[in-house]
C-alpha cells in the first residue's frame, strides 16, 4: 500500500500549514481499528466447514485500519491538505458554518426521541420544518404548512400507494 | 433478438411505461437539482421494492440513472458549477457556450449526443452482457474472489486522487459491512439485536449520500443563490450539427469501454474526449471560449460510460459507479442476485429492463429538448426547502425499512461520518462498494477453500484469476508511477478531487 500524497501543502497565502482536524480522523480510524481487533479476539473458531474463521476478516479490516490512521496522521504531519468537497451550493470561501450543522444535528435527534410515540406524520412535519428554518428560512406558517402536507401525503402514499403502514403513534386511528 | 422483442413487449405495457416515463423525469429533475442527485434518489426510492413488481422497479431506477446523467450537463452548462464529476468536463466549454448566448445550442448538443451515446452504448449491452455472462458463468469462486478484489482495488485506489483516502473509506465500509451474524456468530454487533442482521445498506446509503450531503451544504451553503442563464427551447443549426455528429461518436467510443471495465468511472473518458475533441478540432481558436466540441464529446462520453456500466453488473453483478451500487442494492432487496446466472434466470426481467433503456434514452431526448426551460427554473427552488426536503425524504427512506427509531439513530451517526468524509476528502464510492462487496468477498473466499478443503494455492488454481491478478498489479504499479511523476505540479483541475458522489 503505496500512498504519495499529491495534495499540495501550501496555503493560498504561501505559507504551509497543517490540516489539525484530520488528526481526529486518524484517531477516529484508530478507534474504530481497535474495536474491531477487540470484537474479533472475542470470536471463537468457526464450525470444521469454515474454512475461514470468523475473526480472519475482521483481523485484517481491523489491523489494516490501525495502519491507515498511522499513514493519515504521518501524511497530516508532513502537510497533507484534504481538497474539501465542492458543489453547486456549497460555498468554500466563506468557511464552515458548523452552529448550523449541530441545530440540525438536534432537530434529528429529537425526530429519534419522538418518533415512536408521536409517528411520522407529526414528526415529519416537525422535520421538515424545523430543518428549514435552520438553513434560513422565515415564513414559518408556510414552512409548517409544506410539511405538515409532506408528512401527511407520504403517509398515506406509503399506506395506500405501496401497501406500507408506517406505524401511526399517537395519531393511531385519526389517520 | 427475439429476446430483445420480448423485452420491448414487456417494457412497452402502460405500467411499465409510467414507470419509465416517471423515472427519466424524476431521474432528470435531481441530476438538474445540486446536492441531489440519482444516487442518492435511488437510495431514497428504495422503499418502492416493497411493492413494485420487480421489473417495474428497476424499469424506473434505470430511468433516474439515465435522466440523471442527463440533467447533471443542465446544471453544468447553465451554473458552471458541476455537482457531478462525471460533467466537469462539461462545463468547461458548456457554460461558455452558454454566456456567449449559445446555451439553446450547448444544451440540443448535450442532449442528442446522449442519445447518441446512449443507444449506442445500450446496443452494446445487448450484445455484450449475454456472451461476458456465458463466459463468467464458467468461472470458478476462486475467479469471482479475484474480479471482486479487482474491482474493490479499482474503485479504490484508481479512481479519485488520494490513494489513502480511499482506501480509508474502503476499510470504512469493510467493517460497517463485518455487522452482523452471517458467519454464525455475532461480529460487531455489541449484543444488539438490532444490529445482529447487519446494518441495513439503504439506512448507510441514504446517510452517506443524503444526509452527509445535506449536512456538509448546510455549514457551506451559499449566501447568494448562483446565477442561472436563461434558456429557451435548445435547438442546433447545420453548422452545429456538422461540428457535433463525430465528437459524439468518439465519446461514445471512450465512454463505453471505461464504463463497462470494473475500473468504471467517467472522469476519465469525458477528459480523454475532451482533449481529443481539441486536438482534432477545425476551429482551435473557439476552444476555452465555448466550442460546440468540446461539449459533445464529452456529454457522449459520460452517458456511454453510464451504459457500459450496466455490463459488469448484469453479468457480474459488481457495482462501478455509487448509482449502479444502489441499483445492486435494490436488486438483492428483491431477493434477485445479478451475475451471471441473471440473465439466464431472469430473461424476462433482464430483457425487459434493456428494453426499457432504449426506451428510457428516447424518453429524454423527445420530453427534455422542450422541457429545458423548465429544468433551468427548478435551480431557482428555495434552497432551504431543497435540503430539508432531503432531510425528510432520508429519514422517510432510513424509517421505512424496519420502523425503527434506532435505524433513524445510525442514519444519523453514518450521517456524521459523511459529513467528516466530504470535510476531509474521503470518497463515497469506496466505503458503499465496500459495505456491498465486503460480506460477499467472504463468502466467495469461503466457497474457494471449501471446495480446496482449505488449501490456499486454489486462489490462484484458475487462470482468469491469474490474469485479474497480473491486472492489478500492473494498475498498482502504474499508479504508483504516475502519481510519482505528477507529483511536482500538484494538481490543480477539480475532476482530480474526491470521487463522485451523485453519479
Amino acid at each position: 500500500m503505496t500512498t504519495t500524497e499529491t495534495t499540495t501543502p501550501v496555503a493560498p497565502d504561501g505559507t504551509t500549514r497543517k490540516d489539525v482536524a484530520q488528526y481526529g480522523l486518524a484517531g477516529f480510524l484508530l478507534v474504530v481499528g481497535i474495536v474491531v481487533l477487540i470484537d474479533a479476539a472475542g470470536l471463537s473458531d468457526g464450525f470444521a466447514d469454515q474454512p475461514v474463521q470468523p475473526y480472519a476478516f475482521p483481523y485484517v479490516v481491523g489491523a489494516v485500519l490501525v495502519l491507515l490512521s498511522g499513514l493519515l496522521a504521518v501524511a497530516t504531519w508532513r502537510g497533507d491538505v484534504p481538497e474539501e468537497d465542492d458543489g453547486e451550493d456549497v460555498d468554500l470561501t466563506q468557511g464552515s458554518d458548523w452552529a448550523t450543522v449541530i441545530k440540525l444535528g438536534l432537530v434529528l435527534v429529537i425526530v429519534i426521541a419522538t418518533i415512536d410515540f408521536l409517528g411520522w406524520a407529526i414528526v415529519g412535519a416537525f422535520l421538515f420544518a424545523a430543518s428549514a428554518r435552520v438553513l434560513g428560512s422565515r415564513t414559518l406558517i408556510l414552512d409548517v404548512g409544506i410539511g405538515t402536507a409532506l408528512s401527511l401525503l407520504t403517509w398515506y402514499g406509503f399506506y395506500s400507494g405501496l401497501g406500507i403502514p408506517i406505524p401511526a403513534g399517537v395519531l393511531d386511528g385519526v389517520l | 433478438m427475439d429476446l430483445l422483442l420480448e423485452g420491448f413487449a414487456t417494457a412497452l405495457t402502460p405500467e411499465n411505461l409510467m414507470y419509465a416515463v416517471i423515472g427519466v423525469l424524476l431521474g432528470t429533475a435531481v441530476g438538474v437539482l445540486p446536492g441531489i442527485g440519482p444516487a442518492m434518489t435511488v437510495a431514497l426510492l428504495l422503499p418502492v421494492t416493497f411493492s413494485v413488481p420487480p421489473t417495474s422497479g428497476l424499469i424506473l431506477f434505470a430511468g433516474i440513472y439515465y435522466g440523471g446523467m442527463y440533467g447533471g450537463s443542465t446544471t453544468s452548462i447553465l451554473l458552471n458549477t458541476p455537482g457531478e464529476s462525471s460533467s466537469v468536463v462539461t462545463a468547461l466549454e458548456g457554460n461558455k457556450m452558454a454566456k456567449s448566448g449559445r446555451a439553446a445550442q450547448a444544451l440540443a448538443t448535450a442532449a442528442v449526443g446522449s442519445f447518441v451515446a446512449g443507444t449506442i452504448g445500450t446496443l452494446l449491452i445487448v450484445l455484450l452482457a449475454p456472451n461476458i455472462a456465458d463466459v463468467v458463468v464458467k468461472l470458478g469462486a476462486p475467479s469471482y474472489f479475484a474480479i471482486m478484489a479487482l474491482a474493490l482495488f479499482t474503485v479504490t485506489a484508481v479512481l479519485g486522487s488520494s490513494k489513502i483516502r480511499g482506501f480509508i473509506a474502503l476499510f470504512i465500509g469493510l467493517a460497517i459491512g463485518l455487522v452482523g451474524t452471517t458467519t454464525g456468530q455475532q461480529r460487531m454487533t455489541f449484543g444488539s439485536p438490532q444490529l445482529a442482521d447487519g446494518i441495513d445498506v439503504v439506512v448507510v446509503a441514504v446517510a452517506v449520500f443524503a444526509i452527509g450531503e445535506a449536512l456538509w451544504v448546510a455549514a457551506h451553503l451559499r449566501s447568494k443563490p448562483l446565477d442561472v442563464i436563461p434558456v429557451g427551447q435548445p435547438w442546433m443549426s447545420r453548422d452545429d450539427w456538422g461540428r457535433s455528429w463525430k465528437p459524439w461518436l468518439r465519446g461514445t467510443a471512450f465512454g463505453f469501454p471505461f464504463g463497462a471495465l470494473p475500473a468504471g468511472g467517467a472522469e476519465v473518458p469525458t477528459f480523454l474526449s475532451y482533449i481529443t475533441e481539441r486536438r482534432l478540432t477545425k476551429h482551435p481558436e473557439e476552444f476555452g471560449k465555448g466550442a460546440i466540441e468540446g461539449v459533445a464529446g464529452p456529454e457522449a462520453a459520460n452517458n456511454a460510460s453510464a451504459a457500459g456500466t450496466l455490463v459488469p453488473l448484469l453479468a457480474i453483478g459488481l457495482p462501478t459507479t455509487a448509482t449502479a451500487a444502489v441499483i445492486l442494492v435494490a436488486m438483492q432487496n428483491y431477493g434477485l442476485q445479478p451475475g451471471p446466472q441473471f440473465m439466464d434466470a431472469q430473461p424476462k426481467l433482464v430483457w425487459g429492463l434493456l428494453a426499457s433503456l432504449f426506451i428510457a434514452n428516447t424518453l429524454l431526448l423527445v420530453l427534455n429538448l422542450p422541457l429545458a426551460p423548465v429544468w433551468a427554473k427548478l435551480l431557482q427552488i428555495r434552497r432551504p426547502y431543497l435540503y430539508a426536503g432531503i432531510l425528510f425524504f432520508a429519514s422517510l427512506g432510513a424509517y421505512s425499512v424496519n420502523f425503527q427509531a434506532f435505524d433513524l439513530a445510525l442514519l444519523l451517526g453514518i450521517g456524521m461520518l459523511g459529513l467528516a468524509m466530504r470535510r476531509f476528502a474521503i470518497p463515497v464510492l469506496p466505503l458503499i462498494v465496500g459495505v456491498i462487496l465486503g460480506p460477499r468477498l467472504e463468502e466467495q473466499l469461503t466457497q474457494a477453500l471449501s471446495i480446496s478443503q482449505g488449501d490456499v494455492s486454489t486462489l490462484w488454481s484458475e487462470p482468469v484469476a491469474v490474469v485479474v491478478y497480473i491486472v492489478m498489479a500492473i494498475l498498482l504499479v502504474g499508479s504508483v508511477v504516475m502519481s510519482r511523476r505528477t507529483t511536482p505540479p500538484a494538481p490543480t483541475r477539480t475532476e482530480d478531487a474526491s470521487m463522485d458522489v451523485n453519479a
